[in-house]
């Protein structure tokens, strides 16, 4: 991830110490001064968040990443951020909560990257890669899009996706959008009127009410453009599941080994989970007959599937916070007892 | 001779300040600072959360409106991007030795090179009078009711004290504005802060004890008498540190 945050033009991280993502800034604080770019550790969260809206403003390439707590912690700033459309990345390799939680996986930071997190009514664009190879990818798409929407961009990512290895194809970067000017940029009014960059916007009518229909309509905009997702094997699937991250590669074995045995399974995978992909599981929720939310948590994630699904299908749940992670048995064992109780409702019926 | 005109810096709109108030004043001087040192399309301002939110109503250059006690660390970001420029933070008390200490600490112990302008006048003005991390012992708030230090308030904190202590720090001085012969002084230690961020010096700080009648509920003429009797003896003028 932080190699290709320095690919795609990367000059700007500030970050804090924190489990288990230390490797971004430990790498940072080395790669940075090779390519003539800042590392600054900050002395918190809150700073870091800060110099990111700083070095955002003065037109740089930034990213800041972190973990559940000091995610937590930078909250103020994204909201800042967001509110002033700025571009930036911020990446959350989540562990387990609440509070100081432990340092395994997790997923319990959904309702905080998709759904807010800070004060007032803003979105992040909310990637959730589920290999190395797809963070890499992603990381480099995440400055385009940022840049493209003026928008902070949230990595959600987890603890096993912060510590593992496998091998990635380190890609050159090239953008996949035509990126507009950055017009907001402070570096002094030289043959120009001042530029200010604010959040405060103390009349209403036509200053704050007006600006918050104005991010809503960006963010209607972002919704109807950007929409990513996987669909394994859900043409013909019966039990399809929900599953993002890591959570969802485990989850794919599972669907492997369910079809081995004969159950008609399937996998719908968000990659970006604001904006939601809705249609996957709209087209899923006629054809299949059971749906199975599989996350990290104690179900947060799940809420917005039954959303999208709106009643037309009956959804499931596995899942466990605080450090629990699915094995593919798990998965596999809970898609069986529902294959049983869906082969028994229809013997009764018959 | 005093400058009579215009600066280029300061707008020409109508203050929102009280009367009395040493905002006035205070930006005046980093205007006339600027304006001598031939920076304003060079400069860029980070406003804090208080009453100077509104700087950039003022000043005629690039502004950054900044979380509560963040200016430091958005500077931070602003001047190592962009080193060539040069980057101040104006700061109010409970902004800068309050919510947003730790900025402030570590941004002087790193030595950036940027220029903060500490406005201490001992209250939180924007909220209404409530006790700010410099309200004096004794002296009456909104939230200290019964005067600072009766119930476990502990005694004002004194920035310049404070960071003199860091070996990171450039220049740190503390200047007022209530009296002409404190108006000049505080130019001159503002202009140098500029100057040292030119020459890539580091960290320098000004703090300016400055007025604020409303909060203290006082007249305007005797909120110039408390500074020069009260705050003066509390937090002593002078240079702190100067390793330009």
């Amino acid at each position: 991830m932080a190699e290709a945050a320095v690919q795609a033009g990367c000059r700007f991280f500030a970050g804090y110490p924190i489990t288990p993502q230390n490797e971004v800034p430990e790498y940072m604080s080395k790669r940075m001064p090779q390519v003539g770019g800042v590392f600054v550790q900050a002395e918190s969260e809150i700073a870091a968040i800060n110099m990111i809206f700083g070095a955002s403003a003065a037109g740089a390439r930034c990213m800041t990443s972190s973990s559940s707590p000091g995610v937590s912690l930078k909250q103020e700033g994204i909201s800042y951020i967001a509110a002033a459309e700025l571009p930036c990345l911020i990446a959350n390799m989540q562990r387990g909560g609440p509070g100081l939680g432990n340092i395994r996986a997790s997923q319990a930071d959904y309702f905080q990257a998709v759904k807010g997190g800070g004060h007032g009514d803003y979105r992040l664009i909310v990637l959730a890669p589920a290999s190395l190879q797809e963070l890499y990818n992603l990381t480099m798409n995440a400055f385009d899009w940022a840049d493209y929407y003026r928008n902070p961009v949230m990595i959600l990512g987890d603890g096993i996706l912060g510590q593992m290895a496998e091998p990635v194809e380190i890609l050159p970067y090239e953008p996949i959008l035509e990126l507009p000017e950055k017009d907001f940029v402070l570096d002094g009014c030289k043959g120009r009127k001042p530029r200010v960059v604010k959040t405060l916007i103390l009349k209403p009518a036509d200053g704050l009410i007006a600006h918050n229909e104005h991010l809503q309509e960006k963010y209607k905009r972002i919704e109807s453009e950007l929409s990513l997702c996987e669909e394994y094997q859900t043409t013909d699937a019966e039990i399809v599941i929900a599953a993002y991250g890591i959570t969802a590669r485990i989850a794919k074995g599972a669907v492997r080994m369910a079809r081995a045995k004969g159950i008609a399974a399937g996998l719908i995978r968000p990659i970006t989970l604001w904006p939601f992909p809705n249609e996957p599981f709209i087209s899923a929720a006629k054809t299949a007959s059971q749906m199975l939310v599989v996350e990290m948590s104690h179900g947060q994630f799940i809420e917005d599937v039954k959303l999208a699904v709106n009643g037309q299908c009956p959804v499931e749940f596995l899942g466990k916070g605080g450090g629990w992670y699915p094995t593919e048995e798990i998965i596999l064992e809970k898609i069986e007892s529902m294959a049983a109780a869906s082969a028994t409702a229809v013997k009764g019926k018959l | 001779m005093p400058n009579l005109t215009r600066t280029e810096v300061l707008t020409d709109a109508q203050t929102h300040y009280c009367p009395g108030c040493g905002h006035g004043i205070i930006h005046r001087l980093v205007a006339e600072v600027i304006d001598e040192l031939g920076i304003r399309e060079k400069t860029i301002g980070t406003a804090p959360v208080g009453c100077a939110v509104l700087l950039y109503d003022y000043f005629n250059c690039d502004i950054i409106e900044c979380a509560h006690g963040r200016p430091p660390a958005v500077a931070t970001g602003m001047k190592r991007v962009q080193p060539d420029k040069i980057v101040f933070t104006y700061q109010g008390d409970g902004d800068l030795a309050a919510i947003g200490t730790s900025e402030t600490i570590h941004a002087a112990n790193r030595g950036e090179n940027i220029t903060v302008i500490f406005v201490n006048n001992a209250i939180y003005g924007m909220t209404g009078g409530q006790m700010a991390p410099t309200t004096l012992t004794g002296m009456f708030s909104t939230t200290s009711q019964d005067g600072r230090g009766e119930h476990g308030e502990g005694p004002p904190l004194k920035v310049c004290e404070l960071l003199s202590s860091l070996e990171g720090v450039c220049y740190l001085e503390r200047t007022a504005v209530s009296t002409p012969k404190d108006v000049i002084s505080a130019k001159r230690a503002i202009k140098k802060a500029f100057q040292n961020q030119i020459d890539g010096k580091g960290f320098s700080l000004v703090e300016v004890l400055s007025m604020c009648p409303t909060d203290w509920k006082l007249s305007t003429a005797k909120a110039v008498d408390f500074v020069n009797n009260e705050m003066k003896t509390a937090f002593p003028l002078g240079v702190y540190v100067d390793r330009s």
